[in-house]
């Protein structure tokens, strides 16, 4: 069973994106991050993958994307085909890893294996959640500027969110927050990757820039 | 009225200077239960001090906090949030069993993850931003 989440806050803008898929499976509208606060998830797409018990078999890890739109063309936002034919490649194999584990088991992680990639949760990350929480509920209640003080509160104690980041952050006419300050924000990793691959054999490695 | 926000939802209820409240609205907004020795949930009693009480309210602010867990509130002290504390949130991930939730999907109807037991889950994260 599938269950995909949309972590967005604003009124709505979940629901062209879930109308168009026509899903069978369950698309929930997360308009306050639960999900991301209860599994420690700092950006989309994350999945985690839970057995027939309900357990963990494998902590949230990205869900097949790649970090070869870094390398876009700023001018043309567009990537070369090696670059295109790895990411397509990326989304593949992790579909693919997927069928296999509901089919075969293959890939799901022992207790001790799945505890060590856990997220770790500091006072600082669980402070950011609740003024993320309570920013999210002063905006919809019109209290937009005292909302956005404290989401930004929520950024300076949590800077490796970027679902934070980018909730917070304006949107351009496409719906996304993809500014110049998005972009700014992404040269600052350096090295780091902004999607960690996730450990799938046959995934592309960290790419570099 | 005042809101209180929870990680499992919104409750409203009745407080007086602060966030003091009555016995039946904290256990249910938080699921604590007011007792001689103190706040208790299942088998764990937490003291609480005697400037915590006062003519059967609690000062629930002051009992988050000694929980060690994050308290905010809006200027206007209407709506709280009683976070969950960073240690709480790692004991149960470590635990492995997947935390529950229960959210809407574009009609509204509510959908808890625990329902699917007995299935294999991919929870899938995605924004529209």
């Amino acid at each position: 069973m599938v269950v995909a989440v949309a972590q967005d806050s604003r009124a709505d803008a979940a629901r062209p994106w879930i109308e168009q898929a026509r899903p069978t499976y369950w698309s929930l509208v997360d308009s306050e991050h639960r999900v991301s606060s209860l599994y420690g998830m700092v950006n989309v797409p994350r999945a985690v993958w839970i057995d027939e018990a309900g357990r963990i078999v494998r902590p949230p890890e990205t869900a097949g994307s790649t970090d070869h739109f870094r390398r876009m063309d700023a001018r043309t936002l567009t990537m070369s085909a090696e670059d295109q034919a790895a990411r397509d490649k990326g989304k593949a194999v992790y579909v693919e890893a997927v069928r296999d584990w509901v089919t075969t088991g293959r890939h799901a992680l022992a207790a001790d294996a799945a505890r060590a990639r856990l997220p770790q949760v500091t006072p600082d990350i669980a402070l950011a959640h609740a003024h993320f929480r309570l920013g999210v509920w002063l905006k919809r209640h019109d209290r937009v500027e005292e909302g956005a003080r404290h989401m930004t509160e929520a950024v300076r104690l949590h800077p490796d969110s970027w679902s934070m980041w980018r909730q917070a952050a304006d949107v351009g006419e496409s719906g996304l927050a993809a500014g110049p300050a998005f972009w700014e924000r992404v040269h600052a990793l350096g090295d780091k990757p902004y999607h960690p691959p996730p450990d799938i054999p046959g995934f592309p490695g960290e790419v570099k820039r | 009225m005042t809101t209180i926000l929870m990680e499992t939802g919104e409750v409203a209820v009745d407080s007086a200077d602060g966030l003091w409240l009555a016995a039946a609205d904290i256990e249910r907004a938080t699921g604590w239960t007011l007792k001689p020795e103190g706040m208790c949930r299942d088998d764990v009693c937490v003291p609480l001090g005697n400037d915590a009480q006062r003519d059967g309210r609690v000062d629930v602010a002051a009992f988050w906090r000694r929980l060690g867990a994050p308290v905010l509130a809006d200027a206007r002290r209407e709506v709280w949030v009683l976070g969950t504390a960073a240690d709480e949130r790692n004991a149960r991930l470590a635990g492995l069993t997947a935390p529950d939730f229960t959210l809407p999907d574009l009609a509204g109807t509510p959908h808890t993850l625990s329902e699917l037991r007995g299935k294999k889950v991919f929870l899938c994260t995605w924004a529209s931003w």
